[in-house]
């Protein structure tokens, strides 16, 4: 009817809708707090202590922090869902123990990875199965599972066991120049390749679309005929996975299993992602921004640490109300959309 | 000249669950390019019948032909590669996600195995402007009117090549423009051959968009029928399904003492009413109304279902906010921000949903009589067992109350006698307005008998009642007064002296042209 008539408008309408896109929507904003927040951070830190603005201080971030960057992704998975993993801190330990106990008994070091990364993977899966199937809540199921991989670790060994394998050492110790003097580890590379598999993932696959879908709530994303189940379970499998491989990759930092380590790691990536600017209730959230959450958490401590004179509690109460403003700040944002 | 084959025929449709039986040999056809409506009170089969046809639910007996061929499918997604699309009466789709992906997830266009965003935009961009919709498909649909998310919904649903598209209740959530502009987009899937069926409470819209109708009451098959010739008053006779000649002969018998008291309380000239709501409204759930109720007076709410009597009750009692009007109570301006300032008002309103807005069923008998009570007294001032005891054992006997053990849990009792306990619950904080939604609905003569004679009683002690009911003999009975509504607007407020069911039937069918 007016379609010849509309045409030129609309081709106008969507060139200007293009140019729109490039303007970051408010969908964007708690990303883009963070992002300001960080380089606020940084451009403080860098006023106050010399040395600070350092390329390698931006990298250390990465090196030091590329177990929690791993965790981190996972839990936007599930978060996103609206579900929430309490296990990754006890996987991390019990991937640590594992391999630490296989390669005191002489395993090779490739089988021990793969060994680990298989049993993160099927934790995982059990506990998506147990909340699908048995519809319990994922705080409850991912808490016994916490309990679960802590316990085990016991088992295994009372004491901390240190690692001597050479693989192991020289993936801790390997320096990668990456120009001007600067460096980093095979971690950050593996932490990196985890960030960009996630974010295809999640953006440009069917599987990663239906996780929001998911985290929409209600039953539309089953009356529109998505997978949900599938993906619902394979989502804590992915949590379960990334545990695991944060396990390896904290195991390569320490060169040591220890059924204590990692406690409360759990909640270290579930503040990443939510500073990052997910929302708890899921839905919506940016593996990206739950990366700049990790930085945000790692340049903290990084400033408490060149401060010197600061206990290292302060990265606990700094942290503590950078949380609290950043869930305020969502609440606002979300109350004022509606 | 022979009919075209019609695109779907359903066939002596019966499905039963425990103890209802849902559709009884309903039978049920749709032709291509055809608006079909199905028309029905709650409960008459209305969305049975769609779920049959969607695969939702499985037929007892019956037949279902699609294009000549057997239908048989197994939900939703195989109704759909079928041909038949529905779009569901709440907007079911992902608000935290784009319009595109809300077209097309689970059929996004991919390259090498990704999603391609930019054919996934330019396909949805043609489905839209096809209904003449235009948004950016890259949009978050959460942004965009419901109006708009219900278009989208149908853009979904006739990109699957529909060659039925079903819209349940597609008008609930739109204003008067929006309407238009779904019923251009309806007309246009028309002319493509595609046949729509259409489901609505808006007698109006029925009359303007669809070609034929389909009554079904009680889970019967009443008529099929052309829209240009059956008359409004007719269709809500079947819909109803009194003949007028029986309800006329129906009504002057109880009444008479009614409008005795009211007149009684006309004479009173200078008696100010109990609340008066000026212009009282809420955009997209009711039109703006007066209403006034004195002391002592019924006032009867009749409409059909989606009319908006409960809306109105819920504006009066602060479950629902006002944004238009005026509300004063003993002529002093108010503003009832929730039910429970509504109760210090004493203003108490019983809901429609006995089950879920009404009983708690995990409580007594006695606790739940006196729950309001306690909520009015604060949690602080627990009231005393023994007091609770008197309480319960007074409203046992006074609305016998069966079985009369204030221990019993609630959810064992019969929906009468719950019915009774919610009744209690309220007389027990002494309300002046008690408005009650349906409160006969789905319970036995006896009960109803019995829970009619306890309103006219309470009015003649000077308690106002809003009372609302489907049942027009009903409201004819009890009230003093009758204010109608029609399509979500009050159009009539009549004092009932020699009213009958027809009159009133009449401007519920035909208000606005009077």
């Amino acid at each position: 009817m007016s379609s010849q008539a509309a045409s030129p408008v609309s081709r106008a309408d969507e060139r200007f809708r293009a140019l729109r896109r490039l303007i970051p929507g408010s969908r964007y904003v708690s990303v883009l707090v963070t992002l300001g927040l960080l380089i606020a951070m940084f451009i403080a830190g860098s006023a106050r202590y010399r040395g600070f603005a350092s390329g390698q201080v931006v990298l250390n971030l990465f090196v030091d922090n590329a177990f929690l960057i791993v965790l981190a992704v996972g839990t936007t998975f599930v978060i996103v869902t609206g579900g929430i993993d309490l296990s990754i801190g006890s996987v991390v330990a019990l991937s640590t123990m594992i391999a630490a106990s296989l390669l005191r008994a002489g395993w090779p070091p490739l089988v021990v990875i793969a060994i680990v990364l298989l049993a993160g993977s099927t934790l995982g899966l059990l506990v998506g199965l147990v909340i699908h199937y048995f519809d319990i809540q994922p705080f409850i199921a991912t808490l016994a599972a916490m309990f679960f991989a802590r316990g085990l670790c016991y088992v295994i060994s009372l004491d901390a066991i240190s690692i001597s394998d050479p693989f192991f050492v020289a993936m801790a110790q390997t320096r990668i120049p990456v120009g001007g003097g600067m460096q980093i580890t095979p971690s950050v590379i593996i932490a990196v390749l985890a960030v960009i598999v996630a974010f295809v993932v999640l953006h440009y696959t069917r599987m990663g679309r239906t996780v929001y879908a998911i985290g929409n709530g209600g039953q539309s994303a089953m009356l529109m005929g998505l997978p949900v189940t599938r993906t619902k379970i394979l989502v804590y499998v992915i949590s379960g996975f990334c545990a695991a491989l944060g396990g390896v990759l904290f195991t390569f930092y320490t060169l040591s299993g220890y059924s204590l380590t990692a406690v409360g790691m759990e909640l270290d990536a579930i503040a990443a992602v939510v500073i990052g600017g997910t929302i708890l209730t899921g839905g919506s959230g940016y593996v990206l921004g739950s990366v700049l959450g990790v930085l945000v958490l790692g340049l903290i401590q990084t400033i408490i640490s060149f401060e010197g004179t600061l206990s290292s509690w302060w990265t606990k109460i700094v942290i503590g109300a950078l949380l609290l403003i950043f869930v305020v700040l969502q609440r606002l944002f979300i109350a004022r959309r509606r | 000249m022979s009919e075209p084959a019609p695109v779907v025929q359903m066939r002596g449709i019966s499905i039963a669950f425990p103890g209802v039986k849902a559709l009884d040999g309903v039978d049920f056809r749709m032709f291509a390019g055809e608006v079909h409506s199905l028309m029905g009170e709650n409960g008459a089969g209305k969305s049975t019948l769609i779920k049959a046809l969607t695969g939702v639910y499985e037929v007892d007996t019956g037949s279902i032909v699609l294009d000549g061929r057997p239908l048989s499918v197994n939900g939703p997604a195989q109704a759909q590669e079928a041909g038949i699309s529905t779009v569901y009466q709440e907007v079911n789709l992902l608000s935290n996600l784009t319009v595109a992906e809300n077209i097309l997830l689970g059929r996004e266009p991919r390259k090498r195995g990704v999603i391609d965003w930019k054919a996934m935009r330019a396909r949805a961009s043609d489905l839209l402007s096809g209904l003449n919709l235009d948004i950016d498909p890259a949009s978050l649909l959460g942004e965009h009117s419901l109006a708009v998310q219900q278009l989208v919904a149908i853009a979904r649903a006739i990109d699957v090549q529909a060659k039925v598209l079903i819209l349940d209740e597609p008008t609930s959530s739109l204003d008067a423009d929006e309407v238009a502009e779904l019923f251009r987009v309806i007309r246009g899937l028309k002319q493509r051959g595609v046949a729509i069926l259409f489901v609505s409470h808006f007698l109006e819209q029925v009359y303007e968009i669809s070609d034929r109708l389909t009554v079904l009451r009680n889970g019967r098959f009443v008529g099929e029928y052309l829209t240009d010739e059956i008359l409004r008053i007719e269709l809500v006779h079947k819909m109803i399904g009194k003949e007028v000649a029986v309800l006329e002969g129906l009504d002057h018998k109880t009444h008479a003492s009614a409008s005795a008291s009211a007149s009684a309380g006309d004479g009173d000239g200078e008696s100010k009413p109990l609340i008066q709501a000026i212009g009282l409204g809420s955009r997209g759930s009711i039109a703006p109304f007066d209403l006034d109720v004195y002391e002592g007076e019924v006032v009867g709410l009749a409409g059909l279902l989606g009319s908006g009597r409960t809306e109105l009750a819920r504006l009066l009692s602060g479950v629902d906010h006002a944004d238009s009007g005026e509300l004063s109570i003993d002529g002093v301006a108010a503003r009832l921000r929730t039910p429970r300032a509504a109760l210090r008002k004493r203003i108490t309103y019983s809901s429609e949903n006995r089950r879920s807005e009404g009983i708690v069923e995990d409580l007594t008998v006695r606790d739940n009589i006196v729950l309001a009570l306690q909520a009015d007294r604060g949690w602080f001032r627990r009231i005393p067992k023994k007091r609770q005891d008197e309480l319960a054992a007074s409203y046992i006997q006074a609305l016998n109350i069966r079985p009369p053990d204030p221990d019993a849990l609630i959810r064992n009792l019969s929906g009468g006698n719950q019915q009774k306990v919610l009744l209690a619950r309220w007389l027990a904080v002494a309300p002046r307005l008690l408005i009650l939604d349906e409160p006969t609905r789905g319970i036995d003569v006896g009960a109803k008998a019995e829970i009619q004679k306890l309103v006219a009683e309470l009015a003649d002690n000077g308690m106002s009642v809003i009372f609302i009911s489907a049942e027009l003999e009903e409201v004819l009975r009890l009230s003093h007064r009758i204010a109608v509504m029609r399509d979500r607007e009050k159009i009539a407020d009549i004092a009932n002296d020699d009213v009958s069911v027809g009159q009133v039937m009449t401007l519920i069918a035909s208000g606005a042209e009077e």
